[in-house]
């Protein structure tokens, strides 16, 4: 599989009220062809900062760039000019958010909005912009393109403002596509349509997707690999098999292990205890320290090493090493033959 | 439970409209009849927009009722009522909202803001008796006495709503409202208040409608659960019985729709996907307002609206796959 992206080390970090915010701490991940890597975890932990950086959108100042590199088609994002940037935007690597009406121009039709990058990066004429805007309206499943095209998106309904983003992200046929947290806001009966449609596009232009979510359920269902983010760090990743079912990190099984399991009867859930870090002021060591029941002397002042547990799971943590007592994971994250009905 | 249960609340054919404009009305509760039971955890599911908040909302009061009645203890809620039964009966039922932030005075401290209801209900004799409730209230919920004289802006997502329900249970009231009150929070967090629920309601007997669009977590919580769709009652059943044998096809696709944190299963699953989305409650689809993106519905379904009925024990559906009188026209 070839690598498309290479993020190593990446370091970023926001200066508020003096204090730095250490947002994105040092993290290293890549991202293969044609997959989709899932990046999980609580809010405030780094995700959306880490894909802003993927495209220099991380508003600086207050943001800065500590360190670390972005490499990309063998050049490093982080170097770029911002002219530089504006032709990858969009051509090459393409976002769409959460929320839909925060992206979408309002003064402007939805056909407007997918020509602007066709014309700017494929040079189609006006006319040969609009067509292709209708093909992409019928292929996110948004009915009537025709008449669609003309309207402005509080015309449309949640789900098919999500539609049209995707329908503008895809435009150019970009390599790499990333979706923080793009089905959050929806119901599930049109969350399960988004998932759906974006594994369809994937299969049928081979784009390669980055998916920000803090669902389990989705990551299951739309990854195929997971990359687990705490307090600025990624602490595990691994395939999405190796994340589910053979996770190693007790972050991971604390979140697992939080989730209800709609096959189970009423049992207490096993709640993680505390709150996530203070990123102005992370723990020295482990950032998940202070809640981990596992913790250990050496957890609060060093940051442990990455294990490496398979040629795809790596995980950081201290119960790993060879002096640490051997700890099982709990019951309660224990994942596997969760009955269906319905 | 038993089947000595008590009816703490009866709902019957309750509506709430808003007027739009002169020409338009929108129809968010519009004819939804359950009882809930002392005690137990009434569960109510639907997609944004389906009606629950105004549902829970007219319950309490806080709304009038366009049509139907809520019986609270076998009082009618919304009958005329003096300045003291009307104190009263806000004691005894309280709210708490999905945005723990919207609802906490900003400028109150923590302790002011428990203390609140204790103060219009006089229920503290004096000052060191109220001291001493919000500091017993603090510690139910799982914060401490320091915590009482801080501002809401100093705490988490989850610590507000650990606020926000020591404020409710304050007054020491019989049943609670909790709309969406785990949606704004992270999993692990949201673990911890449904924890604190369950544990309130034993140790205080406290009966809750739970609203929440997420069906696992309302699964877990509900000893039975309500699913809504556009203003109606689409099916009632206990929380294992719903999950285990969905009738109401509306129930099948949204249970099907959650994805399951087992890739194994997702990976093999077959999915009932509904088309589209929800019409508008101002011109609600006639006959069933779900037919439009059943894959079930025939020419019956737009002519006659089902009838909620008690097709199994304790299990109710409106839909006419069902009723024996449409056997023939929905076998098409
Ligand atoms: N524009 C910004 N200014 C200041 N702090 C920010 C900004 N964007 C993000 N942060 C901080 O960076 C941290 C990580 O945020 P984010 O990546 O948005 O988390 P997630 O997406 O995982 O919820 C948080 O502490 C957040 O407050
Ligand atoms: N005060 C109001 N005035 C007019 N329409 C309202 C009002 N409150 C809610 N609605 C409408 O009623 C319907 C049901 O809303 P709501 O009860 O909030 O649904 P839910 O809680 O299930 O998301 C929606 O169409 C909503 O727009
Ligand atoms: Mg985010
Ligand atoms: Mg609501």
């Amino acid at each position: 599989m070839k690598k498309l992206l290479e993020v190593k080390d990446l370091s970023i970090s926001f200066d508020t009220y003096g204090a730095e915010v250490q947002a994105v701490r040092n993290i290293s991940f890549h991202l293969d062809e044609k997959e989709t890597l899932a990046i999980v975890g609580e809010s405030g932990s780094g995700k959306s900062v880490t894909a802003q950086s993927l495209m220099r959108l991380v508003p600086m100042p207050p943001g800065k760039f500590v360190g670390g590199s972005i490499i990309f088609d063998g050049e490093d994002i982080t170097q770029k000019s911002e002219k530089q940037m504006e032709s990858i935007r969009g051509k090459d690597i393409s976002m769409i958010f959460q929320d839909p009406m925060t992206s979408l121009n309002p003064t402007m039709t939805v056909g407007k909005q997918i020509a602007e990058g066709l014309i700017k990066h494929q040079n189609l004429s006006k006319k040969a912009a609009h067509d292709r805007g209708v093909e992409l309206l019928k292929l996110v499943g948004i009915p009537n393109p025709e008449a669609r095209i003309k309207q402005y998106p509080h015309q449309y309904s949640g789900g098919m403002r999500q539609r049209a983003m995707i329908a503008i992200a895809l435009a150019c046929n970009p390599k790499i596509l990333i979706a923080d947290e793009p089905t959050t806001a929806l119901d599930v009966t049109i969350q399960a349509q988004i998932l759906d449609l974006m594994r369809e596009l994937q299969d049928k232009t081979g784009t390669a997707i980055i998916l920000i979510t803090h669902d389990l359920g989705v990551v299951a269902n739309a990854a195929s690999r997971v990359a687990v983010m705490y307090g600025g760090k990624i602490v595990e990743t691994g395939t999405v098999d190796e994340i589910f079912y053979n996770p190693k990190h007790p972050y991971t099984w604390g979140l697992l292990g939080s989730m209800p399991k709609l096959d189970a009867e009423g049992e207490e859930l096993q709640a993680i205890p505390g709150s996530p870090p203070d990123l102005a002021d992370p723990p020295k060591g482990c950032p998940f320290v202070t809640r981990c029941p596992y913790a250990m002397k050496v957890c609060e002042q060093h940051m442990p090493d990455y294990k490496e547990l398979s040629s795809t799971q790596k995980t950081a943590c201290w119960l790993l090493d060879e002096r640490a007592p051997d700890v099982e994971p709990p019951e309660s994250a224990i994942v596997g033959g969760t009955e269906v009905h319905g | 439970m038993a089947e000595t249960r008590e009816k703490l609340l009866e709902i019957k054919n309750l509506k709430k409209h808003f007027r739009i404009d002169r020409k338009h009305t929108l129809r968010a509760v519009d004819g939804i009849s359950f009882d809930i039971y002392r005690g137990e955890t009434f569960g109510l599911v639907g997609e944004s927009g389906c009606g629950k908040s105004t549902a829970g909302r007219t319950i309490l009061r806080l709304y009038d009722a366009s049509d139907g009645e809520v019986k609270f203890h076998g009082e009618n809620v919304h009958a005329r009522k003096s300045k003291k039964e009307l104190k009263s009966f806000t004691r005894s039922m309280q709210m708490i909202f999905q945005d723990p932030y919207a609802s906490l005075n900003p400028r109150m401290t923590v302790k002011d803001i428990i203390a609140e209801g204790i103060d219009i209900h006089g229920l503290a004799k004096n000052k060191k008796e109220r001291t001493e409730r919000v500091n017993s209230l603090l510690k139910t919920v799982g914060l401490n006495t320091e915590h009482g004289n801080r501002y809401p802006h100093e705490f988490s997502g989850g610590q507000r709503q650990r606020i926000g329900i020591a404020r409710a249970l304050a007054v020491d009231p019989d049943f609670i409202v909790a709309d969406e009150p785990i949606s704004a929070l992270d999993v692990s967090i949201q673990a911890q208040v449904v924890n604190l629920l369950k544990r309130l309601q034993k140790d205080h007997g406290l009966t809750y409608l739970f609203i929440a669009h997420d069906l696992s977590m309302v699964k877990h919580i509900s000893d039975r659960v309500g699913v809504m769709y556009l203003g109606n009652m689409a099916e009632i059943a206990t929380s294992k019985e719903l999950y285990e044998n969905p009738m109401h096809p509306y129930t099948q696709a949204l249970l099907s729709a959650i994805p399951l944190a087992d890739p194994e299963v997702e990976r093999t699953r077959e999915r009932i996907i509904v088309e589209g989305d929800v019409p508008s409650p101002i011109s609600p689809p006639s006959g069933c307002r779900f037919r439009t993106r059943c894959p079930f519905a025939t020419d019956i379904c737009a002519k006659v609206v089902p009838e909620f009925q008690e097709y199994k024990k304790e299990h109710w559906v409106a839909c006419h796959l069902y009723d024996e009188r449409y056997a023939d026209q929905m076998k098409q």
